[in-house]
């Protein structure tokens, strides 16, 4: 699914809404969520997952192609959880769960 | 502004300022436009969002895992689990840059 996917299936779900608006509420959650990890600060979704930023130190990495070593500076990474709602969610349907007797394969 | 965590109030609110529809529907919004993300993961379908990035699901095979306190072997069944790969333009607002609106997912 795409971003337009996504506008058009929040579209046909709410027919009432102009499609700008449509599109105006996509930007801003996802927008709001990138402008709130850019502040370092955590977006927390009960249900869905946790957004948040982990710091990486400093290293000395190498270019894999060449083996040249590099200084690669200290950063910061996004970083998504999913939520145990959707962790369960997603294990349910492909029906591959519990089932401790029948070791697979 | 910093430390605070950002949850679906806050992103309902900030539909409402954008948009301009009621409280109360941009909180239901809100949850539809997770709800839809959620639904497709669910049925295994990949969502990218470009400049934000990609939820994607992965299978993960069955292995032997150890409980670290008591070091008794476990089985650790086939499971499904969520992956989130964050785009450039995410990646650079992080660490305080703006990206070219280069728009990969």
């Amino acid at each position: 699914m795409t971003r337009s996917e996504l506008i058009a299936e929040l579209a046909r779900r709410n027919p009432h809404l102009m499609q700008r608006d449509v599109e105006a509420i996509i930007t801003t959650v996802f927008d709001e969520i990138v402008a709130a990890l850019a502040q370092g600060n955590r977006v927390e979704l009960r249900g869905f997952g946790a957004f948040s930023v982990k710091k990486r130190d400093a290293r000395t990495g190498r270019n894999p192609r060449t083996g040249v070593a590099v200084e690669v500076s200290e950063k910061v990474v996004p970083f998504f959880k999913a939520g145990k709602d959707l962790r369960e969610r997603l294990n349910q349907g492909g029906g591959r769960v519990a089932q401790p007797a029948s070791a697979g394969r | 502004m910093t430390g605070s965590t950002v949850t679906r109030a806050q992103l309902a609110e900030a539909v409402y300022e954008q948009v301009g529809l009621s409280r109360n529907e941009s909180a239901q919004l809100v949850e539809t436009v997770l709800e839809i993300v959620a639904g497709a993961l669910e049925q295994g379908q990949p969502v990218k969002i470009s400049s934000f990035g990609t939820f994607a699901v992965r299978q993960k095979g069955r292995r032997i895992g150890r409980n670290p306190k008591t070091g008794i072997e476990v089985p650790i069944l086939p499971r499904k689990v969520l992956v989130f790969r964050p785009s450039q333009v995410l990646k650079a607002r992080v660490n305080g840059q703006t990206v070219p609106a280069e728009d990969e997912a």
